[in-house]
């Protein structure tokens, strides 16, 4: 008799539900829609712009809107979130080799996290907060 | 029975097995190569080798120190004229890997790092941190997967080998996944099947390591030489037997006793060197038989600790340091942390001596040459007679390579103007095989049980062919073992399917260990005198007048196997006194 | 020593004569500091001798031993028991053909290692008399954790894209790959790149990171993907945006 193998098939739908680190990944990938939305709101920003300044004003308002308020606050935390995973897998993505040894992991993250932090600064004070 | 037809046919894809297999395919690429082994390549236990790997290649070295090292090391039972071959061809394989991108370690200057080994006078092992084997075997299967003329049969089981008109000419072996057999028609055989220290229970050899290539040979008739010297390893990890490389005491760890005395000085390897000073050839780097034997002797005097493991010496490693430790011995930190808890940087590791190497196989000579034409052998299975009666850590994994290399070019040479086999006359033999697995597969009143009595032969082995011998447990073994070879004809299979049927192939490889064990049980009780790794209690001399001689032990079907001799070739050492007692006069 | 007595749950196939997989129950005594796989030789040896798995070296180096373990890809001999509690389950590794009970198919693994071309295609041939090719610690650092590698094909199982789109080249395969272009005497990243710079080669991995965090020999392949995913952009970046950047 020859063989016979059995084939254990990957659930295409549900497959993430197996093991708490695919849902981790998932909720990873998930917030990608929130960034892109917030991409598309802002091409409407700019289209209103060009419209004339009463088209402006009206899309500014909407902006204030409750529901505006709670879907660009998902955004922010969707972005944050998305930033983190982003800066810790640098340290993956672009090992830096000093002599024979490798710098820690931690200090290339913690320094994508530092110049995030004083560009948040930077662009702040030129939006005019401090 | 499907035929398959190949100029060389290589059992065994480890060390020796893909050397050879890239020697023939390198020398002619028109040569259609069949490598067969029982597992994927990279799981053949050349993988677990730690230590390195040795060969002349700094300034202050030289051929003749490595010569007196091994033959000495060997007792005198190496034949010089091996060693010699050996030891100039050691650094061009070497090197030869360094080209296929084996990771070596490296001096500062980029040129390859060397460190120290017992019973070397020099530091000369080439190493890839303590993972050298499993660099070496996965350089050599990674750099085959470039030559097309090598076809793997991987998880094929290889069975008997194929002998008509007086030379070897194939292989039989069952497709692991399909339980389907196959005849491979060759016009010669490498037999690279590896060790057989799985007839001990105690053990740092793999599942794997079973003798089916020795006792293939063996039933063949090709004579096992000098399989009574079995090699105990000093530091092995008391609970599974794991090793401990070498090179721990190499980079500097002590062996301590209870009473946290180095005891090694107390026999013949003193007087103690400064600690974490390791001198080459002296105390810790003692040769593995002395250092093993040495624990026997303390276990009779009750300095060993009291673990509940068993009884255990320690390994002491902690003044290396961390950093030391974490660049030259990960594996071994891994190791005992996992299996014994024992984190070697904060404490010392209990271990005791574990059966590590065969030094005796399948008699080959120096071109890898088995009596039986057309067979050639290389590995941890061929006895070339190199490591004599006790093998020097670091020169097998090299031996793999000369000697892999060199039955590839033996058997070129034997098979060129062959004429074509009788394949009538190989189908007939063939179907013998089909007839043994079919008898074996059909058999309803067995009345023996495979794990039964496979645990009566290594209780066997353990107990009477251990570190040191005498004539009563010798005979007791013989007879033993002799009684468990009659009683395998009646194993009891209990899984009759044909798909990766284990259970066919532990029976098989039980029978493997059971005509090897028999070889070594014979070799020992016939040899009267105490040389490396064969010491007696009865006999505590060596004794050159009589026993400067190969054992040569021929398999005589179900009745206890010939023992005859073969002298051992000196050519410029005469037996002299192996001295490891340092450099201090 | 301690003993303690564990339950198995191991999926039993034998295509001879069964349709489909089934798990069957096993109580065995064991040691405390055993591991899976000591666990399944004493099942072996003393229960039922037709449990069919590998396993070789016992000490985690030649890779035989994956299986799932309660749903993770695990070596069985580096699985201890002390970390389990209740029923533990045990299934053939994820994503590969069961050929029977834990033994699965890696055909398609060792073809794909063959693709990558894992051996040093030299930057300039020298021969054997002229010595070794020089090699500082440093530049020996540089790949030597992605030379680790035992083939243990744990990343495959653990790897969802793997399992979703078999093309995919892998972790392993293609680490190996990255392996052999950042050492220093190889010259071959060009031809190794027609399959790594590919939809099934690097540009499948979505960077779950799975595979690293299974690796039994710390690995990292997920960490080798990326840098390869930089290298293959810069080169591309070189060859359309830069004028007369052809590499
Ligand atoms: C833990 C450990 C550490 C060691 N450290 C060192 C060291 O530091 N330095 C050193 O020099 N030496 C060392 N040694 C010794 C050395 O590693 C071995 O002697 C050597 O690797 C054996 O290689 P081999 O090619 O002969 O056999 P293996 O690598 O064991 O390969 C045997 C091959 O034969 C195949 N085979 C067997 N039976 C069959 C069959 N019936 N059908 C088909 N195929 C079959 C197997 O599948 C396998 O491919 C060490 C050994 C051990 C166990
Ligand atoms: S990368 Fe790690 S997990 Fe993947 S095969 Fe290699 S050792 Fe196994
Ligand atoms: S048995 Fe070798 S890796 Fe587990």
């Amino acid at each position: 008799m020859s063989r016979n193998p059995l084939i254990r098939e990957v659930p295409p739908t549900s497959w993430y539900f197996r093991h708490p680190r695919y849902l981790r990944y998932m909720s990873r990938e998930i917030t990608s829609i929130f960034i892109g939305a917030y991409c598309v709101l802002l091409v409407v920003g700019l289209q209103r712009l060009s419209a004339g300044p009463a088209a402006w004003e009206g899309f500014l308002a909407a902006l204030k809107s409750p529901a505006s308020v709670v879907f660009q606050f998902l955004c922010l935390v969707a972005a944050v979130y998305h930033a983190a995973t982003w800066f810790n897998a640098t340290q993956k993505a672009m090992p830096i080799q000093i002599g024979e040894d490798f710098v820690p992991g931690n200090l290339i993250s913690g320094a994508h996290y530092a110049a995030w932090a004083v560009l948040s600064v930077v662009v702040l004070f030129v939006a005019g907060v401090f | 029975m499907e035929t398959i037809t190949t100029d060389v046919a290589i059992i065994g894809a480890g060390g020796a097995g893909l050397r050879a297999a890239i020697a023939l395919a390198e020398t002619d690429p028109t040569l259609r190569i069949a490598l067969i082994s029982k597992v994927y390549p990279m799981r053949s236990h050349t993988c677990a080798a730690e230590g390195g790997a040795a060969g002349v290649i700094k300034p202050d070295d030289s051929f003749d120190m490595h010569f007196d090292d091994t033959v000495g090391g060997g007792d005198w039972l190496s034949d010089q004229d091996c060693v010699e071959y050996f030891i100039h061809e050691a650094p061009k394989e070497l090197l030869q890997l360094e080209h296929w991108g084996c990771p070596w370690n490296r001096e500062a200057d980029g040129s390859v790092a060397v460190r120290p080994f017992g019973g070397m006078k020099k530091k000369r092992t080439w190493f890839a941190a303590d993972k050298s084997g499993f660099h070496i075997l996965h350089t050599l299967f990674q750099t085959s997967l470039q030559f097309p003329s090598i076809t793997r049969y991987d998880e094929y089981y290889a069975l008997d080998l194929l002998v008509d008109d007086g030379r070897c000419q194939g292989v039989t072996a069952m497709e692991m996944r399909s339980g389907e057999l196959r005849q491979i028609h060759a016009k010669a055989v490498i037999v690279a099947g590896g060790g057989a220290g799985r007839m001990f229970p105690f053990s740092t050899n793999g599942a794997i390591k079973t003798g089916d290539g020795m006792a293939m040979a063996y039933r063949a008739g090709a004579p096992l030489k000098d399989m009574e010297f079995v090699q105990y390893h000093p530091t092995g990890l008391p609970n599974t037997g794991s090793l401990l490389t070498e090179a721990c005491r190499g980079e500097g760890g002590i062996l301590v006793n209870k009473h946290g005395r180095r005891y090694l000085a107390d026999y013949g390897m003193g007087p103690e060197t400064p600690v974490g000073q390791p001198q080459l050839k002296t105390m810790e780097l003692g040769p593995r038989d002395r250092v093993s034997q040495a624990y026997w002797h303390e276990l009779q005097k009750g300095n060993t600790v009291t673990t509940q493991w068993g009884e255990c010496v320690l390994l002491d490693m902690r003044h290396l340091g961390e950093k030391k430790i974490n660049e030259r011995l990960p594996l071994v930190r891994e190791l005992a942390e996992a299996y014994l808890g024992v984190d070697i940087v904060k404490d010392a590791v209990p271990i005791r001596p574990v059966v590590h190497y065969m030094m005796g196989g399948i008699s080959t000579n120096t071109a890898a040459a088995t009596p039986l034409p057309g067979l050639f052998a290389a590995g941890e299975c061929a006895c070339v007679s190199l490591n004599g009666a006790n093998r020097l850590g670091s020169n097998s994994l090299v031996e793999l390579l000369v000697f892999g290399r060199r039955a590839a070019l033996s058997a070129i040479e034997h098979i060129q103007g062959l004429p074509a086999g009788n394949a009538v006359a190989l189908n007939a033999q063939a179907e013998k095989t089909q007839q043994r697995i079919g008898d074996l597969l059909s058999r309803t009143d067995g009345t023996e049980s495979m794990s039964g009595l496979r645990k009566e032969m290594m209780d066997t082995m353990e107990k009477n062919v251990g570190i040191y011998r005498t004539e009563e447990g010798l005979q007791e073994g013989v007879s033993k073992i002799h009684e468990l070879r009659q009683r395998y004809q009646r194993v009891i299979l209990t899984d009759k399917s044909s798909v990766f049927n284990t259970d066919l192939f532990q029976v098989l490889e039980l029978g493997s260990m059971l005509d090897c064990a028999e070889a070594v049980t014979v070799g020992a009780l016939a040899r009267k005198e105490s040389r490396g790794a064969h010491q007696r209690l009865d006999y505590v001399e060596r004794d050159d007048k009589n026993f400067l001689c190969h054992t040569m032990v021929h398999h005589q079907g179900l009745d206890v196997p010939r023992v005859d001799y073969l002298d051992v070739v000196i050519t410029k050492s005469p037996p002299g006194v192996r001295d490891y007692s340092g450099d201090h006069k | 020593m301690k003993e303690r007595l564990v339950q198995l749950e191991v999926l039993r196939y034998n295509p001879d004569t069964d349709t489909e997989a089934h798990f069957q129950r096993y109580e065995v005594m064991c040691q405390e500091e055993w591991v899976v796989l000591d666990a399944l030789n004493k099942i072996k040896a003393d229960i039922d001798p037709t449990l069919n798995y590998r396993w070789s070296c016992h000490m985690a180096v030649c890779g035989s031993c994956g299986m799932m373990i309660n749903g993770e890809p695990k070596l069985s001999c580096h699985a201890f028991l002390r970390a389990y509690e209740g029923v533990i389950r045990v299934e053939p590794l994820a994503h590969f053909p069961v050929e029977r009970d834990l033994v699965t198919a890696p055909d398609d693994f060792m073809e794909k290692l063959k693709r990558v071309k894992p051996y040093i295609i030299p930057k300039e041939k020298k021969p054997i008399s002229e010595g070794e090719y020089k090699q500082t610690p440093a530049q020996l650092m540089k790949f030597r954790q992605y030379s680790m590698c035992i083939n243990c094909m744990l990343c495959y199982a653990a790897c969802p894209e793997y399992g979703l789109t078999p093309d995919f080249i892998g972790p392993a395969a293609l680490t190996l790959a990255h392996r052999y272009n950042q050492d220093s005497r190889d010259g071959g990243r060009k031809e190794r790149q027609e399959v790594v710079a590919t939809h099934e080669g690097v540009w499948e991995c979505t960077f779950v990171g799975a595979c690293s965090e299974v690796c039994p020999a710390h690995v990292d392949p997920a960490s080798a993907l990326q840098q390869m995913k930089i290298t293959s952009s810069i080169d591309w970046i070189v060859e359309h945006l830069i004028p007369g950047g052809k590499s």
